[in-house]
């Protein structure tokens, strides 16, 4: 069982290696990334929303559905640990 | 439980330094546009100087300044804001989380609409973090004991007898 373990984590790790060496170079101006959605970004965030940092502009506004997903996981947690960790009067 | 442990050194300290964590957690909050920072990391130092008393004190007298009923509240609170104002968007006919709508509420444009929409939505998220991080370690740290438990006692003495046992 730990042979064929090894060999799925070696298989995984492996293709996960490979993959990464046809990903754009760090930082590469010309990746689709850097090509499209940075610019968009950087040129238009003042005129949009009036904030000076982009990093806020992207968290709260065009992703805000995302974040609103992450402050959700973090209720979630929240009050999961509640109802776990809580003791009643009855236990 | 966490039993108070007298030091001058510890609690003059963090006497000293809790109102100054907590102004620098709102001023990471409300200084997010500007500078890093935002409602996720003001949360947590807000919740760090709330971690930081318990630690000195206890947590009795923490809990005398931050109940968890209001706790529990607060939690729920910045979750509701934040989607609140992504409601109150559709509201006023645009989409989900669009805030340039505001402004048919607010006195700004629709530009700066957008900013006050990522401000509320920061307090939000910021309220959210700082109740869910107190939660979490007071549930921990008082082995899910609280204020209105009937047995509280007894249930505490029970678990270190056995533990006395093992």
């Amino acid at each position: 069982m730990k042979i064929i373990a090894f060999f799925a984590t070696f298989i995984t790790g492996f293709l996960l290696i490979y993959a990464t060496v046809d990903m754009p170079d760090w930082g590469d101006p010309n990746s689709p990334p850097n090509a499209h959605v940075s610019p968009r970004y950087i040129e238009k965030v003042i005129l949009e929303t009036a904030t000076p940092n982009i990093v806020t502009a992207v968290l709260a506004d065009y992703r805000g559905y995302d974040t609103f997903g992450e402050s959700v996981v973090i209720f979630t947690a929240g009050i999961i640990c509640l109802m776990l960790l809580r003791r009643t009067s009855d236990d | 439980m966490i039993n108070r442990y007298e030091n001058v050194v510890i609690e003059t300290v963090s006497r000293l330094l809790v109102p100054a964590l907590q102004l620098f957690g709102l001023y990471v909050i409300a200084h997010g546009h500007g500078s890093p920072g935002g409602g996720f990391q003001g949360g947590c130092i807000l919740a760090a100087s709330f971690i930081l008393m318990v630690i000195a004190y206890d947590i009795r007298v923490a809990k005398s300044h931050m109940s968890e009923n209001l706790n529990t509240i607060l939690c729920c609170l910045g979750v509701f804001i934040y989607g609140g104002i992504g409601l109150l968007c559709v509201i006023l006919g645009g989409n989900f989380l669009d805030y340039s709508v505001l402004h048919k509420i607010l006195p700004v444009d629709p530009v700066k609409a957008r900013y006050m929409g990522i401000l509320g939505v920061e307090i939000g998220v910021g309220m959210a973090v700082m109740a869910v991080m107190i939660s979490i370690f007071l549930n921990i740290a008082s082995r899910g004991e609280h204020e209105g438990h009937e047995n509280s006692v007894s249930v505490s003495a029970g678990v270190s007898d056995r533990r006395n046992n093992e």
